[in-house]
């Protein structure tokens, strides 16, 4: 039981009267990487907003590292140790990419409140550093994200979710805007989260990806879990005919 | 470690190719438009602009006409500084010019003297109390403290009602102003004291200018209140998910974009030796103008207090020029506008090259 990094017990979310999200019962353990798919409305996203709290849930209990959570807002997740890069990639334009790995987060080298002086040296020399850990390339740093490809904009927000020793990392669609060189990169960036033992959830239409990925995939239709397979009982055909409907009722399925 | 001269992860970059920054371009404006009037000079006027053409005084430069530019612009300028911030975390600041107009009425009835030429002073406000001939720190305090909540309700509204920072300040606009006409019921107020006269004396509204901005550049660029300014102007929402409070910083923000504007208004009435109701009236679009013109973005995130200085010098040699030549000054507004409308769009312009470049 200890090495479960996160868990859900029957979580459900409805907005008004639409049932966005049914008692979805989810387990992800230390080290392994899950995708989660479906069709557009099936609730992964909004699977996605109750786990890192940017939503309340209707019901339902969420476990992280160990203890039942119930997080008031996406600053409380990640401060517990959930590093979420969402589709709208959250850079500040018209910063470079040292301040935004550090935005909110800054080193100081004198504390004077809100006038405390950064200490621009150390936070460079981290950024170099966690660009090299997850093997991402970026020209030169002191340009700003307004000016960078939007595969480098992703790898910065990826970077930056990898440089906090995280307990998870959740990505949204991370390559649905990206080109072929550029999503070859980010996935380039999983595979170091991977071998770090970093544990990860991947929400993705890519079936490629998502096979040449991650160790588990679990299938949303209706606001509901229908499938939990790991990768080697499955087969891209067999996912897809649970993303449409044509298989259902195995809900009840564990694997890993 | 996998790096190449400067870049990461194995990609070369050449830092002579990097873009230069935007601070020279307006800095190359400036040197322009110093050059026209040189060139108009010596060919209409025979004389020079910018340097000494009088035998009787030494000197390489014009130095009273240097002077004069810089001097003209920097209590304008000192209200810049703080609309500059304003600018660059995505708000505006209407109200600075009435506050001026407010502040000064307020600390100079404070900064009074008891007598002048042996007769009780016939404009001391607050003589029945007694309430003359006081230490320059009490004017002094008094300013600072009405800009300051000024700047408070600026933001609190601002931060917390949410209304557009336009409408927030346009409001404290006509109400600080009203303020202003009230406290002496449209009377000027002066005579002050010897010490508070000497805040605003010859050159030192230009000290006090480059001292404040020298502090706001290095407070913008190395610490973490200036990065948050460009981080919540330039993108809110993710500074808000990186968790920076931003309700407390807009409050921050405006409280000392207020404060800023009650310094302006100490060394104006100061240099004036009086406070009127109608002072500071439009100060605040000359200060927007000389941020604009300096290349702070109106949208937010982009633009240095190094920028706004160069742009209120480009003011002060319009300014000058326009007297140089013997034009009418109600050409210098008609061409000031001009030059914040070309300044704008040259700025989208370069953005937008800038953006297909990428």
């Amino acid at each position: 039981m200890s090495d479960i990094v996160l868990k859900t017990e029957n979580l459900t979310k409805h907005y008004g009267g639409v049932h966005a999200l049914q008692e979805a019962n989810f387990e992800l353990r230390k080290g392994e990487h899950v995708a989660i798919m479906g069709d557009n409305g099936a609730g992964k996203s909004t699977f996605v907003r109750q786990i890192t709290g940017v939503e309340q849930r209707t019901d339902g209990k969420i476990w992280f590292d160990g203890k039942e959570v119930n997080f008031a807002g996406p600053i409380e997740a990640r401060e517990a140790g959930i590093e979420t890069v969402f589709q709208n990639l959250a850079l500040a334009d018209d910063l470079d990419v040292p301040s935004n790995l550090f935005l909110g987060r800054e080193k100081v080298l004198f504390n004077l409140g809100p006038f405390s002086i950064l200490d621009r040296k150390a936070m460079r020399k981290a950024t170099e550093a966690a660009l090299v850990r997850t093997a991402v390339k970026i020209p030169n740093l002191s340009s700003t994200i307004r000016h960078m490809s939007g595969g480098q904009r992703q790898c910065v927000a990826i970077a930056r979710t990898a440089t906090f020793a995280s307990k998870l990392i959740i990505m949204d669609e991370p390559t649905a805007a990206l080109g072929v060189q550029e999503t070859a990169q980010v996935e380039n960036i999983i595979r170091t989260l991977k071998e770090n033992g970093e544990p990860l959830i991947l929400v993705s239409h890519n079936m490629r990806q998502v096979f040449d990925l991650v160790d588990r995939i679990v299938v949303f239709r209706r606001g509901r879990i229908v499938a939990n397979l790991r990768k080697q009982d499955t087969d891209g055909n067999d996912i897809v005919a649970y993303i449409t409907g044509a298989k259902t009722g195995q809900a009840e399925l564990q694997a890993a | 470690m996998s790096q190449t001269s400067h870049g990461i992860g194995g990609l070369s970059y050449d830092a002579k190719k990097r873009p230069w920054p935007a601070e020279f371009n307006v800095f190359l404006a400036l040197v322009i438009l110093v050059g026209a009037f040189e060139l108009i000079g010596r060919v209409f006027l025979g004389d020079s602009f910018l340097f000494n053409t009088r035998e009787n005084v030494s000197g390489l430069f014009n130095e009273q006409r240097l002077q004069i530019i810089i001097l003209q612009v920097s209590i304008v300028g000192i209200i810049a500084i703080g609309v500059t911030q304003v600018i660059i975390c995505g708000g505006i600041d209407l109200s600075s010019g009435s506050i001026v107009g407010a502040t000064a009425m307020i600390a100079m009835s404070f900064a009074q003297v008891a007598t002048v030429n042996g007769n009780p002073n016939p404009k001391a406000m607050f003589i029945a109390f007694g309430w003359t001939d006081l230490p320059v720190i009490v004017p002094l305090l008094v300013a600072i403290g009405c800009g300051l909540i000024a700047g408070l309700i600026n933001g609190f509204l601002i931060a917390y009602t949410r209304i557009p920072p336009f409408i927030a300040t346009l409001g404290m606009m006509v109400t600080a102003r009203g303020i202003a006409k009230w406290w002496s019921k449209g009377q000027p107020i002066s005579f002050p004291t010897e010490s508070f006269a000497a805040i605003g004396k010859g050159l030192m509204p230009v000290v006090i200018f480059i001292s404040l901005a020298i502090l706001f550049q290095l407070i913008l660029t190395y610490t973490k209140y200036g990065k948050h300014c460009y981080a919540i102007g330039s993108n809110e929402d993710a500074a808000r998910m990186s968790g920076i409070k931003i309700a407390n910083h807009k409050v921050l923000v405006y409280a000392i974009a207020g404060i800023l504007a009650a310094i302006a208004a100490v060394v104006l009435s100061s240099k004036n030796l009086t406070a009127q109701a109608g002072m500071g009236v439009m100060y605040e679009l000359d200060a927007i103008a000389m941020a604009v013109i300096g290349g702070v973005s109106l949208s937010g995130g982009r633009g240095s207090i190094i920028g706004t200085v160069i742009g209120s010098l480009i003011f002060g040699v319009i300014i000058s020029g326009f007297t140089f030549l013997r034009l009418d000054a109600y050409y210098q507004e008609m061409v000031k506008g001009v030059i914040i409308v070309g300044a704008v769009v040259l700025d989208q312009w370069r953005q937008r090259r800038r953006a297909i470049g990428a």
